[in-house]
C-alpha cells in the first residue's frame, strides 16, 4: 500500500473511486471543486458537470435508483439548491450507496455566507461525517457508502475549506469488488413518494435515527482521546486539529458523525471531566444536542460563531498564553484585492455600465469582481440566478422614471444554473427592464469548467454546445433542441466573447486580449467577430 | 503549541506559481519521512490577490494552519506580500525572499502607495534575511518560468533536509521536459 499527499478533495475523490462508485455529479464551487475533477480522472466512474446542483443530486439519486453507487459534491450554498431532493430522498432511502459531499467556507474565502451545513443533516435526519484530514476523507468517504447501504439513507459527508484544500498523508487502498451489478428492480412504495408512501417511510426515518445513535457509540469513528487532568473537550473535523495543538494534554472525544449524536458515549465522557468544552466552528450545533441532553459544557460563550478557528484563535478564546512574533513597526499596507484579468470580457460591459449610471442588479461569478472600484457598477449580488429576478423586482417596485435604469446581469453559466427560470419571469411578467447575460462560454469563476453551453463534457467528450439567441419577440420560443430563447419585453443584451484566461492555468500570468461587448439589439455576434468599442447600451 | 514541528509560510500574489512551489516543498518534506499539512485557499485571491500557503512538518502536526507569531521560515514571492505577514514570523526565524515588486491596482489606480524600502525594513527585524534576484537567476537558468525553482534553492540553503530529497521532490513534480532547467535554477539559487 502506497502513500501520498493528497488534498482533501484529492481523498474524497480516491474514497468515492475506492469504494466502488459508478456515478459522480458536482456543479462546481469553492471549495468543493477540485472532488468531481480528481474523480474525473478514474475511468471507471462516469463523471460529469451538472448545470446546478439539484440536477446532480438527482443524477446521482438516479444511479442509486438503478443499483449503482453514486456521489455528488458540492459547496455549502449548493445544498440550499440541491435541498429539495436530498430531504425527499432521506425518507426513499437509497439502493446503490448514495453519499452528498458538502463543503462549508467558514471565513467566507469564496462565498456570499458561511452557513453551517450541519443543520441539514437535522433537518434531512440523514447521518452526516466529517473527518478531520485527508486520511479520514479517504476512509469516510468509503465508509459512507457502507452506512449508506446498511442503514437504507443518503449519507452526507462535511468539509471545509481548510480539510478540502489542505493537503495531509493518506495511504491508498484498493477498489472494492463484488458489489452488485446495476439492473433494474422496481420497488413502488419506497422509491414513488406519494403521500400514502411516504407516510409509511417516516416512521422508517425515525427509528433509522436511533439505530445510528446506537451504532455511533460503538464504531470507532467516534473516539476518546485519553489525556491527563480534569479537562475534556468534545470537537470534530478541522477544530479537532486545533483542539490537539492548543490542550494537547486534554481528553478528547472525537466525532467522525456529527449527525446524530453518539449519546450515550457523551454521557459516559462528560461524567468523567470536571471541565467540559465544545470547540466546534461556526454554529454550537454539538453543544446544544449535549446542553440538551443536560450536560453543561463550555461552547459559544467563549468561542467565536462567526469566521473560522484557527490554533491562535482558539488559544485565545481559552486565554491561553500567546507567543509573540517579531516587533514590527506598523505602517498601513496598500490591500492586494483580486481583479479581473487584463482583457476580461466583463470589462467593458461594466465601463459601460457604470456610464450610463444603470442600477445592476448583479449575480455571482467573475463578474461580481465589477462591484469593486474602480468600476463600481453593480449594486446588488444576492445567489445564483438572482440577478436577472432581482432587476424584475425592482423594476416592479420602480416608477417609470427609474424603471428604466435597471439592469439585471448574470454570467453564462449562471443563467444555465438558475437564471433561465429568472428570464422567463422577466419575460412572462412583461417587466420593462434590461437583462444582460455575460457569455463567455465557460465557468470561469471556478477555475473555468464547462457547461451545457461551451462544449466538451468532462472527460473530454464532445457534445453540442447549448448556444443562447437573443431574440426581440417575446413570444419566440426554443427552435431546435440545442437553442434557448432570451426572451424579454425590454431590449435583452447578450455579451459573448471567450473568457481571456480560457486556455490558462492559474500558475501563469493571464495573456490580455481585445475584449468586446456585443450584440446592441441584433443577435449574437461570435468571439471572432471585430472588437469593437462598447456601444452606447439604452437600458429601456 | 508542539515545539518539535516547524512551520513554513509562503506568501505571494495569485498566479506567482506560489501553490506549486508549496507542493514540491511538501513532497520533498513528506521524502525526508516527517508528517507534512499544507494548507491554502483556492479562488478569489488567486486572481491577482494576496495568497499565502502555510507548510508545517514535524513527527506528528495537527493544525494545518500555523500559530501567530510561529513561522520559522518566512518564504516570500513579492516584497510587500513578504512584508505584510512579516509579523508572523517568530523572533529568530528566517526570511527568504524574491526581490520583486508587483503593484497592487489600488496602487496602480493611485488610490494607495507601495511601501518604500521594503528590504531595509525586513533586514530592520531579520538581519540575515535572505533577499534573491530570482528573475535574474531563472534567466541565467534558461527560463523565466523557473523563478519559483531558484527560491526553493535558497530555501533549501536554510532548512536541514539532504540535497537529494530536495531532487527528488523537483523530479517528482517537474514535467520531464522543464527538469533540466529547474534542476539548474534549484542550484544557482542554493549558491545565491
Ligand atoms: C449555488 C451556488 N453554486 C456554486 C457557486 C459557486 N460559483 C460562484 S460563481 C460560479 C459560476 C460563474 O460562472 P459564470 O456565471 O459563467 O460567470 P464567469 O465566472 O464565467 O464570469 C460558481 C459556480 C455558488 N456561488 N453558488
Ligand atoms: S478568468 Fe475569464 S472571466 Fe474570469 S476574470 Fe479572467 S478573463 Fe474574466
Amino acid at each position: 500500500m502506497s502513500q501520498a499527499i493528497l488534498s482533501g478533495n484529492e481523498a474524497f475523490a480516491r474514497g468515492a473511486f475506492e469504494a466502488g462508485v459508478r456515478v459522480a455529479s458536482a456543479y462546481p464551487g469553492t471549495p468543493s471543486t477540485e472532488i468531481l475533477e480528481n474523480v474525473a480522472q478514474y475511468p471507471e466512474i462516469d463523471s460529469s458537470w451538472a448545470p446546478n446542483e439539484k440536477v446532480s443530486l438527482e443524477v446521482a439519486i438516479g444511479a442509486s435508483f438503478g443499483g449503482a453507487r453514486a456521489m455528488v459534491a458540492m459547496k455549502h450554498v449548493g445544498l440550499n439548491v440541491a435541498a429539495d431532493p436530498f430531504m425527499t430522498m432521506s425518507y426513499i432511502g437509497v439502493r446503490g450507496g448514495l453519499v452528498v459531499v458538502v463543503c462549508d467556507d467558514p471565513e467566507m474565502h469564496s462565498s456570499q455566507n458561511e452557513q453551517d451545513s450541519r443543520h441539514y443533516a437535522r433537518l434531512g435526519k440523514a447521518p452526516m461525517l466529517e473527518p478531520a484530514d485527508s486520511a479520514e476523507a479517504l476512509a469516510f468517504t468509503r465508509l459512507a457508502f457502507e452506512l449508506s447501504e446498511q442503514f437504507d439513507t443518503p449519507v452526507l459527508l462535511r468539509s471545509n475549506t481548510r480539510i478540502s484544500h489542505g493537503k495531509s498523508i493518506v495511504t491508498l487502498g484498493e477498489r472494492v469488488t463484488g458489489l452488485p451489478e446495476p439492473k433494474i428492480e422496481r420497488n413502488p412504495g419506497k422509491f414513488v413518494m406519494l403521500p400514502g408512501n411516504a407516510r409509511k417511510r417516516h416512521p422508517v426515518v425515525e427509528q433509522r435515527l436511533l439505530d445510528l445513535k446506537a451504532w455511533g457509540c460503538d464504531h470507532e469513528i467516534n473516539r476518546i482521546e485519553e489525556g491527563e487532568g480534569e479537562i475534556g473537550v468534545i470537537t470534530a473535523g478541522i477544530s479537532y486539529q486545533y483542539a490537539k495543538e492548543v490542550l494537547p494534554k486534554a481528553h478528547i472525544l472525537k466525532l467522525g458523525m456529527v449527525y446524530p449524536l453518539p449519546e450515550q458515549l457523551i454521557r459516559d465522557f462528560a461524567a468523567r471531566c470536571k471541565t467540559l468544552y465544545v470547540i466546534e466552528e461556526l454554529d454550537p450545533f454539538i453543544e446544544e444536542q449535549v446542553k440538551a441532553m443536560g450536560i453543561e459544557v463550555k461552547g459559544k460563550e467563549i468561542f467565536p460563531i462567526c469566521g473560522e478557528f484557527t490554533p491562535s484563535r482558539v488559544a485565545a478564546a481559552l486565554g491561553l498564553p500567546q507567543p509573540q512574533g517579531v516587533a514590527v513597526p506598523s505602517e498601513p499596507l496598500p490591500n492586494r484585492p483580486p481583479n479581473m484579468c487584463p482583457g476580461c470580457s466583463h470589462r467593458g460591459v461594466f465601463f459601460a455600465l457604470k456610464r450610463l449610471g444603470a442600477f445592476v442588479t448583479g449575480d455571482i461569478g467573475c463578474y461580481t469582481l465589477g462591484a469593486l472600484p474602480p468600476l463600481s457598477a453593480m449594486d446588488t449580488c444576492v445567489c445564483m440566478g438572482a440577478g436577472i429576478s432581482n432587476a424584475t423586482g425592482v423594476a416592479k417596485a420602480l416608477g417609470e422614471a427609474e424603471r428604466s435604469k435597471v439592469v439585471g446581469v448574470m454570467g453564462d453559466s449562471t443563467f444555465l444554473h438558475s437564471g433561465i427560470t429568472s428570464l422567463m419571469d422577466m419575460a412572462y411578467s412583461n417587466t420593462p427592464a434590461t437583462a444582460i447575460i455575460l457569455d463567455n462560454r465557460i465557468t470561469a469563476m471556478t477555475g473555468r469548467q464547462d457547461h451545457p453551453g461551451s462544449g466538451p463534457t468532462l472527460p473530454g467528450i464532445d457534445a453540442i454546445p447549448l448556444t443562447l439567441r437573443r431574440s426581440a419577440a417575446p413570444s419566440a420560443s426554443a427552435t431546435s433542441r440545442s437553442s434557448i430563447p432570451t426572451t424579454s419585453p425590454g431590449p435583452s443584451r447578450l455579451s459573448t466573447k471567450k473568457c481571456a484566461a480560457r486556455n490558462l492555468r492559474w500558475s501563469s500570468p493571464a495573456v490580455p486580449a481585445c475584449s468586446t461587448v456585443t450584440d446592441a439589439g441584433s443577435g449574437v455576434r461570435r468571439s471572432s467577430s471585430r472588437p469593437k468599442p462598447a456601444p452606447p447600451a439604452r437600458p429601456a | 503549541m508542539s515545539p518539535d514541528v516547524k512551520n513554513i509560510l509562503l506568501a505571494g500574489v495569485g498566479g506567482q506559481g506560489t501553490l506549486l512551489a508549496s507542493e514540491i516543498l511538501s513532497e520533498t518534506l513528506m521524502l525526508a519521512g516527517f508528517d507534512v499539512k499544507k494548507s491554502e485557499v483556492h479562488g478569489m485571491s488567486q486572481r491577482g490577490g494576496s495568497v499565502t500557503s502555510h507548510v508545517r512538518y514535524g513527527k506528528k502536526v495537527y493544525s494545518p494552519l500555523i500559530p501567530d507569531g510561529q513561522v520559522d521560515v518566512l518564504f516570500g514571492f513579492e516584497l510587500l506580500e513578504t512584508y505584510r505577514y512579516l509579523p508572523t514570523l517568530r523572533p529568530g526565524g528566517a526570511v527568504v525572499v524574491n526581490d520583486l515588486k508587483i503593484m497592487p491596482s489600488t496602487v496602480a489606480m493611485g488610490t494607495e502607495s507601495y511601501p518604500e524600502n521594503i528590504p531595509g525594513k525586513i533586514r530592520a527585524v531579520c538581519p540575515e534575511a535572505k533577499i534573491v534576484d530570482g528573475l535574474d537567476l531563472a534567466l541565467k537558468a534558461g527560463n523565466i518560468r523557473t523563478v519559483n525553482t531558484v527560491l526553493l534553492g535558497a530555501l533549501s540553503q536554510r532548512m536541514e533536509i539532504a540535497e537529494e530529497l530536495w531532487l527528488a521532490g523537483l523530479k517528482k513534480m517537474v514535467p520531464e521536459r522543464f527538469l533540466k532547467e529547474n534542476l539548474a535554477a534549484f542550484q544557482l539559487g542554493r549558491q545565491a
